[in-house]
């Protein structure tokens, strides 16, 4: 129960009362929910789209560049402290432990006191560790054009370091499972001038918009679809995005308000989602659309 | 002004000195002036030159094209893209060794055909696909 | 500074199949920025590949090239050890230059 209250507080931080309240559908030009395509069946084009992927993934992924960049951070002294992540920040498995990290993230973090992933968790090393202001990484938090902010690139190291690992996300741990809870609650819940919530588009298997498949995150199946190929290099634009990124970007497609960088809410979502993917492979970093 | 410096010393002429860039045909704003910035004139058809490419590219950004020329004597490759503002893509010429076969990642505006021109003894070949192109790659 | 290249050179048989990527920009000198400027046109114009000390490829490249290029190439005669370099000149000439070795 408590963490239903939990829930509705953390909403309520995180989204601007004005727009979140209007549950009246507006007449806003265009948004449907999906259609609905036949579950499970790829049409010729979704299975060229999965082939030529894999193979630009294999023979060579843009990512790479950003995973070279973000050993560099990792191991350099940076911020006004002057310190190495390398030698003060614990993803979870020990000061310094990257390899293995991402697929158990999101974990709770004593030092801390809460859940957080990956990106959450080292812009808060990068703060607490290296004290560099939380206001400036949060100002632009995400690629974009030339830019790519350096929490961005770190990210995708640590993410790299898991290539090949099975996902584990430890849900055995009250605070984890708190936490799950609230993004299960989160992603039934209906907002924004057109009441979309996630499940209205990966709730339910089979759902597509125009050529993207779309994962049905409510299933182990769906999740890891969903998890994979994340921190990715989008080739619209051509940067390096991160799960956080994919997730502010949800919510601009259903009119929700922005979410605050690295907030609970977001926490929450990924750990539901990746917690779902348990036991399954994580192939490291991919190219998305 | 190029020789001036090598010929002085100041510039040396490595074995990685690469030609210089063929701006007339990578400007040219036509295929047929982007082939014809390369000397390729009008190339004839070949089935000894494939090219890969997928029928439906899922974002114009980035689309994989690979050629490969079984013509006998390929000493270069070139790839256009007939409908984009700068045709010519890229253009590879081969020697000691290198087989003659290339891949590379294209901007594609929109729907188009690809093309390859292979240049084997002096003659010029080509084969064409079309690509669909859903988003087209060359906005931000 | 230009980003290092990642060049991988995997020997099958005695033909060496060379895959590099290359952290560019390429700019086609065509796209606004957000505050509507146009971005000026910055692209890699050449390459070259050097096997064992000989130049294999000499390509010239424009502006339909994607971002953050990926090129492959395949050399006969090549043995493991082999070095392979890959150098670069874009058109406000800046240049890159890196090298890997045959595996």
């Amino acid at each position: 129960m408590k963490y239903r209250i939990a829930f509705v507080a953390m909403l309520a931080l995180v989204m601007q009362p004005a727009s979140a309240q209007n549950k009246q559908a507006t007449a806003k030009t265009g948004a449907k929910p999906p259609a609905a395509a036949p579950a499970e069946q790829k049409d010729a084009a979704t299975l060229e789209f999965e082939k030529f992927r894999t193979q630009m993934e294999q023979e060579g992924n843009p990512a790479e560049l950003f995973e070279v960049k973000g050993e560099e951070f990792w191991k350099a002294k940076r911020g006004p402290k002057n310190v190495s992540l390398a030698e003060s920040c614990d993803l979870g498995l020990g000061i310094g432990v990257v390899k293995g990290a991402y697929v158990q993230m999101p974990r709770y973090f004593a030092d801390a006191g809460k859940v957080m992933d990956a990106e959450r968790r080292i812009v808060w090393c990068m703060v607490e560790k290296q004290g560099f202001k939380f206001n400036d990484l949060a100002k632009e938090p995400f690629a974009k054009g030339n830019y790519t902010p350096e929490q961005t690139s770190l990210v995708t190291y640590v993410a790299g370091q898991s290539k090949d690992m099975k996902i584990a996300v430890p849900l055995k741990d009250p605070h984890v499972k708190d936490v799950y809870e609230i993004g299960k609650e989160t992603v039934a819940y209906r907002a924004g001038p057109y009441d979309f919530s996630c499940n209205t588009c990966h709730g339910a298997d089979g759902k597509r918009i125009r050529m993207q498949n779309l994962p049905n995150i409510t299933t182990a199946k769906g999740s890891l679809t969903a998890v994979l190929g994340w921190p990715g290099y989008r080739m619209t634009g051509g940067v390096m995005l991160t799960p956080q990124w994919r997730m502010g970007d949800c919510f601009r497609q259903q009119r929700f308000p922005q979410p605050k960088y690295a907030s609970d809410t977001i926490t929450a979502l990924l750990t539901y989602m990746t917690a779902n993917a348990n036991g399954q492979m994580y192939k490291g970093l991919g190219i998305k659309r | 002004m190029l020789s001036a410096l090598i010929a002085t010393g100041v510039l040396k002429p490595t074995a990685a000195y690469a030609a210089e860039w063929n701006k007339a045909a990578f400007d040219a704003h036509d295929t047929a002036s982007a082939l014809k910035g390369i000397g390729a004139g009008t190339p004839a058809d070949s089935k000894d030159l494939i090219l890969k490419v997928p029928d439906i590219a899922e974002n114009g950004a980035v689309v994989p094209v690979d050629v490969i020329s079984n013509i006998p004597n390929t000493t270069s490759i070139s790839i256009l893209v007939d409908k984009n503002p700068s045709p010519l893509s890229a253009s590879f010429d081969f020697a000691n060794g290198a087989l003659p076969e290339v891949s590379a990642r294209l901007k594609m505006g929109q729907t188009s055909m690809v093309k390859a021109v292979a240049k084997a003894d002096g003659k010029f070949y080509t084969a064409q696909k079309e690509v669909k192109v859903t988003v087209g790659g060359c906005g931000g | 500074m230009a980003d290092p290249m990642k060049i991988r050179a995997q020997l099958k048989g005695d033909v060496a199949e060379i895959r590099v990527l290359m952290g560019h920009a390429m700019e086609t000198g065509q796209r606004k920025d957000a505050a509507g400027k146009t971005i000026p046109p910055h692209f890699i114009q050449s390459l070259t590949v050097e096997v064992a000390g000989k130049k294999v490829v000499d390509g010239q490249v424009g502006t339909s090239v994607s971002r953050n290029p990926v090129f492959g190439f395949k050399v006969k005669g090549a043995k493991a050890g082999d070095k392979v370099v890959v150098s670069w000149v874009d058109n406000k000439g800046d240049k890159r230059t890196d090298e890997a070795a045959v595996a």
